[in-house]
């Protein structure tokens, strides 16, 4: 299994190279170092999301109102359902993982090839189905209103579905009556020289007041959690009120700036560890893909031995040990 | 040139023939874990809405649930049950007192900050 390490004739010797301390090679020792580092790292980003996250525990968005969406399945709202798939490809990927470095202490160059494809085909639907997430949550659901204190204040109203009262939430597309505005978006190439504005939002605040006006079942959900653990309804009075004294800015869909689901520290969060995942995830199918041509082309089959595979797929089973906690934080909890 | 595996999951209760074997058992169990916990996401069962020790029981189920696949993940996918002790303990518990530590200290400031905006006359939201 030591083959990797060149002989330098001095094995008697303790300096003399070639030393297996701890019975585990250089290279799976250093990948182990690599690997305790690299969870530091993670579980600081997640420590963070907690500090966050209890800093506005009455006010932090409900996971499951968030991720409701499934490919292909329009307009149902299906929470948990994409999320666990992806979960289950990439435990699936990490056992056709074990099942390369199995093979490999076996020496059968076939099943090594054929795993480690399996391996990062399952990567690259996962990478897939993050990017997908995130085009969904970037483009958003219903929209909603920000205050002038950086709160969000969503839409929707009460209907029998059953004979059971339900809250329903209703897109600011629906609820806007559009009026001509006189507001044009700030080039660079007029006015201040060498600065921009950002794209105006599809509604102006007053827009969504004359709507809001205008239809008598229209109630605003709040950001704060009740009793209940769920997100506040105001009544009637209580929300165009608050909706005309605080309301300042249309927001649709998530960015760094701002988040329709509730406050966008929750969108900087999602962006920065999912996407440092993904980064990992990435560069894992990137490690997987060139190991893979070594498979295929016997370099390990004429080194005597497929550390390598082993070495690589530490990594990746890393990248999965840290979806897990991911998964628990950002959806489960 | 096999090396050698320990072909036994939960002290020695399920036995495995073969190390492929072994990794399709912790497969099962790894994904009937997750089944639980997405089940459990889902409905949200009431009862298990109320505050135990601080934290809702819900959390508490999710968050040992998560530990335990972590531990299936690093025990047998990354073979740390054939691995010498030490670098076993080198490695693990490293890693859990430094992130214990971590979590322990953020959460506690969060919590404080929570309750100066909430207790006291200081407001970020006017």
């Amino acid at each position: 299994m030591d083959s990797t390490a060149v002989s330098t004739g001095t094995d008697e010797k303790t300096w003399g190279g070639g030393n297996k301390p701890l019975k585990a090679s250089y290279g799976k020792m250093m990948m182990w170092f690599f690997i305790v580092s690299d969870a530091l790292t993670f579980s600081g980003f997640l420590a963070a999301y907690g500090f966050s996250r209890f800093k506005f525990i009455d006010e932090w968005p409900i996971a499951d109102e968030v991720f409701t969406h499934v490919p292909f399945l329009h307009g149902q709202e299906l929470p948990m359902i994409y999320v666990a798939f992806m979960t289950f490809i990439l435990i699936m990927s990490s056992v056709t993982m074990v099942l390369a470095v199995d093979a490999g202490h076996h020496m059968n160059k076939q099943k090594v090839t054929l795993y480690m494809f399996l391996t990062i085909i399952g990567g690259v639907i996962f990478v897939g189905s993050q990017a997908w997430e995130w085009a969904t949550f970037i483009n958003g659901d219903y929209g909603a209103v920000q205050t002038k204190g950086g709160n969000i204040l969503q839409f929707g109203e009460y209907v029998n579905e059953n004979g059971e009262q339900k809250f329903k939430r209703i897109s600011i597309e629906d609820i806007a009556l559009s009026e001509t505005t006189t507001r044009t978006q700030h080039q660079r190439s007029n006015g201040l020289w060498y600065v921009d504005e950002a794209p105006l939002p599809p509604f102006t605040i007053n827009e969504i007041i004359k709507g809001v006006e205008s239809n008598s079942k229209i109630l605003v959900r709040t950001q704060t959690i009740n009793d209940e653990g769920e997100k506040t309804i105001l009544s009637r009075d209580a929300s165009l009120a608050k909706l005309k004294s605080e309301g300042k800015l249309v927001v649709k869909g998530a960015n760094l700036k701002v988040n329709e689901y509730g406050t966008s520290l929750f969108a900087d969060f999602f962006f920065f560890i999912t996407g440092f995942h993904g980064f990992h995830v990435f560069s894992g199918v990137v490690i997987n893909i060139i190991i893979f041509f070594n498979v295929v082309l016997g370099t390990y089959e004429r080194r005597g031995s497929y550390e390598m595979v082993e070495k690589v797929g530490l990594y990746w089973h890393f990248v999965d040990l840290v979806w897990v906690f991911v998964f628990t934080f950002f959806y489960l909890v | 040139m096999a090396q050698e595996h320990k072909l036994a999951i939960f002290r020695g209760r399920w036995k495995f023939k073969s190390n492929t074997q072994k990794i399709w058992g912790v497969l099962a169990f790894l994904t009937f874990v997750t089944a639980i916990e997405v089940i459990l996401g889902i409905y949200k069962p009431a009862f298990l809405n109320e505050p135990i020790f601080g934290m809702k029981g819900l959390n508490w189920i999710f968050i040992i649930l998560t530990i335990v696949k972590a531990y299936y993940i690093t025990w047998d996918f990354m073979h740390m049950r054939d691995e010498t002790s030490f670098l076993r303990r080198a490695v693990v518990w490293t890693a859990v007192f430094l992130i214990c530590y971590l979590v322990f200290i953020l959460l506690q400031e969060g919590g404080y900050v929570f309750n100066v905006y909430d207790e006291t006359f200081i407001k970020r939201d006017f």
